[in-house]
């Protein structure tokens, strides 16, 4: 019944001036496709001689990067950015989704903007100014005396050994951590908005602590928005180039320390493109951008069946 | 109809007013090396200044850049700091060299307790190859017998982004230490085998001075304007000199020049020559198809080798040989624009 109503209201609709709108509209959105096609397509193209030479395979775990010699390799690079984007995501998640419980469920509405504010000033902050900010404080704050307590409390881990240097992963970790901070933070808090106070109170008039409101009502509720809001804040560490590069010692190697220096995929494209000669270098650099396009799209993609499982669960567990 | 011809009339005047732009003032664009960008500034400002019409945008984007866009000719003069290599001249077709001035890369290091520091090449391919790790290691007490040197752990700093900085100080290395020619090379960018890397010569500058027991390489200019001490190296002829524009002009003095001017000055034979020197280059197509840029671009040239010459000093560049300057003269005059040499019956 219903759908013979609404078949009948778009009938009428399908004048011209409908049809170009939606051609219109059509057309931009495979815009999108047609741009990131083009993106891939020309790095392919840029980056064929050195995947011919040296094969997709060990080019990825290979990691010795010698333009001298021409040899290409971008594991150490590779790995610089998911450990670094690893660290952020750790040290930004509590504290962002707790901010935004905090802001949502437990301070009254007209105190949000005190802390909202600040949180968006941050989210503007040109990421030169956290480059330079980590160079000059956050730096030596952890040469002394952040890494060397840490290496004296916790230096049994893997991560907390080596001499303390102050530039490497760690200091790009946090780095990335308070600039994903505003983004996931922001999106968490609109999500909690949404959240209907009837779940809440039900959750409550059961007898649940404010806590136990929190993780039986809401947070299940707010579950996919949230995850979506720490994805986005992923793709801004992934990408992040200036910051990451000033404070992370520029040094292609794997170690499992965090005070070890180390490189990410996009600042070593920003550092050397610009003086870049001979196909063989430019094409590896294009190379580590396809790579980054790629680990982008599977971390993304992977993010999203996290979601979709979680969220089946959910549903499983209300049937 | 009348919207046609409105919009007729609007292209006429737009190209008449474009015209009429063009025939005031010439626009030439340029684009590469970071290392003489502060003197080229100041001369496009001051030639500008003395010929209003002639307007030369450089953009300081690096050597590699610069090489670039002369190829794809979408600028009208790149400019490199290290010379084109055989396969590079063999893609950028007709292309002039054209050295303007000359530069000197120091090596600087933060450790209180070294008022002063001699390096051999070998210490100091040693210390870049991380094989030095301490400054009171034997190698460094040979090269400066009577001084104390504390223990200090050595940490090095490298540039990160690629740079004709590294080029010349890599070149200087591989020509001087046969085990550094054999384990890394020389380049724009290089495998480094230890230390950490910064973000021009500002950031290998700040990394030395923030840790202790640092060493890197610079521009005499980062080095003189933030105060650095800088180290005598060791002379193809056995001297340790100090970093000065009379050593550089020393040893652009012993080499022989070549015709196109490609030629590397570092450990140049000479008792005073500064070992890591180097010419920095304007690259120019050899017939300019554009008569009024070309002519332009020539003539500023020829003002720079000559005019130009006295503000390089002051700003830490060592001007170029008197010789130099004659045969870029010739040059110039062999140099086309159209098809023709404009140059050719000027003083």
């Amino acid at each position: 019944m219903l759908r013979g109503l609404g078949a009948e209201i778009v009938v009428p609709g399908r004048r011209l001036a409908d049809r170009l709108w939606g051609i219109g509209l059509t057309a931009l959105g495979g815009a999108v496709l047609v741009v990131a096609g083009l993106i891939v397509l020309q790095l392919t193209r840029l980056s064929a001689p050195v995947l011919h030479q040296a094969g997709l395979l060990s080019f990825v775990t290979s990691k010795k990067w010698d333009v001298v010699n021409d040899t290409f390799g971008a594991a150490a690079y590779v790995y610089g950015t998911l450990v670094t984007s690893t660290v952020a995501l750790l040290f930004a998640m509590p504290v962002a989704v707790g901010l935004a419980l905090f802001l949502t469920e437990m301070t009254k509405p007209q105190f949000r903007p005190i802390i909202a504010f600040p949180l968006e000033l941050l989210a503007g902050i040109p990421s030169v100014v956290y480059g330079l900010w980590g160079l000059f404080v956050l730096v030596p704050v952890l040469r002394d005396p952040i890494e060397p307590f840490l290496a004296r409390t916790l230096g049994f881990l893997p991560f907390f050994k080596g001499p303390p240097i102050g530039l490497g992963f760690l200091a790009a970790g946090v780095i990335l951590a308070i600039m994903i901070l505003p983004t996931i933070t922001a999106i968490s808090i609109e999500v909690l908005r949404t959240v209907p106070g009837s779940l809440r109170e039900a959750a409550l008039a059961l007898g649940a602590t404010r806590w136990e409101a929190i993780r039986v009502a809401v947070l299940p509720y707010a579950r996919t928005g949230i995850i979506g809001g720490i994805i986005l804040g992923l793709g801004r560490a992934l990408g992040e180039t200036m910051a990451v590069t000033m404070v992370i010692g520029n040094a292609p190697q794997i170690s499992a320390s965090l005070f070890a220096p180390g490189y990410s995929l996009p600042a070593v494209i920003a550092n050397e493109f610009a003086e870049a000669s001979g196909a063989l270098h430019t094409g590896a650099l294009a190379a580590l951008g396809l790579l980054l396009f790629g680990v982008t799209l599977l971390l993304n993609a992977a993010a999203r069946l996290l979601v979709r499982v979680a969220t089946g669960g959910a549903k499983r567990v209300a049937a | 109809m009348r919207l046609s011809a409105c919009l007729a009339a609007a292209t006429l005047a737009f190209g008449a007013a474009a015209r009429a732009r063009a025939a005031d003032t010439i626009l030439i664009t340029g684009a590469g090396a970071t290392f003489p960008a502060p003197l080229y500034q100041k001369w496009f400002s001051d030639y500008n200044k003395a010929h209003p019409s002639i307007q030369i945008n450089y953009q300081a984007i690096g050597s590699g850049g610069g090489i670039k866009g002369i190829t794809e000719r979408t600028v009208d003069f790149g400019a490199s700091d290290a010379p084109l290599t055989e396969e590079q001249m063999a893609k950028a077709g007709d292309i002039q060299h054209i050295p303007t001035v000359m530069g000197a890369v120091v090596v600087t290091w933060n450790e209180p307790d070294v008022k002063s520091l001699k390096l051999s090449p070998e210490t100091l391919a040693g210390i870049f190859l991380g094989k030095i790790t301490t400054w009171n290691d034997a190698a460094i007490a040979k090269d400066n017998p009577g001084a104390t040197l504390p223990a200090t752990p050595l940490s090095v700093a490298h540039r990160s982004d690629g740079s004709g900085t590294t080029s010349i100080f890599t070149d200087y290395l591989s020509k001087a230490a046969p085990e550094w020619k054999e384990k890394v090379g020389k380049g724009t960018s290089v495998n480094w085998p230890t230390g950490l890397g910064a973000k021009g010569n500002d950031g290998v500058t700040g990394m030395v001075k923030a840790t202790r027991g640092s060493i890197g390489y610079v521009e005499l200019l980062y080095a003189n304007q933030n105060k650095l001490p800088v180290a005598e190296l060791k002379n193809h002829d056995g001297n340790f000199v100090k970093p000065t524009l009379e050593g550089v002009a020393a040893a652009a003095a012993a080499v022989e020049m070549p015709a196109d001017y490609r030629v590397s000055i570092t450990d140049s034979p000479g008792k005073q020559a500064y070992p890591i020197a180097s010419f920095t280059y304007l690259l120019v197509p050899k017939d300019n198809p554009n008569l009024e840029k070309g002519t332009a671009l020539l003539q500023f040239i020829h003002w720079a080798v000559h005019g130009g010459q006295k503000d390089a000093a002051p700003m830490d560049y060592a001007p170029l040989p008197k010789a130099v300057v004659t045969r870029v003269d010739a040059t110039l005059k062999q140099l086309k624009v159209g098809g023709k040499e404009v140059l050719a019956h000027s003083k």
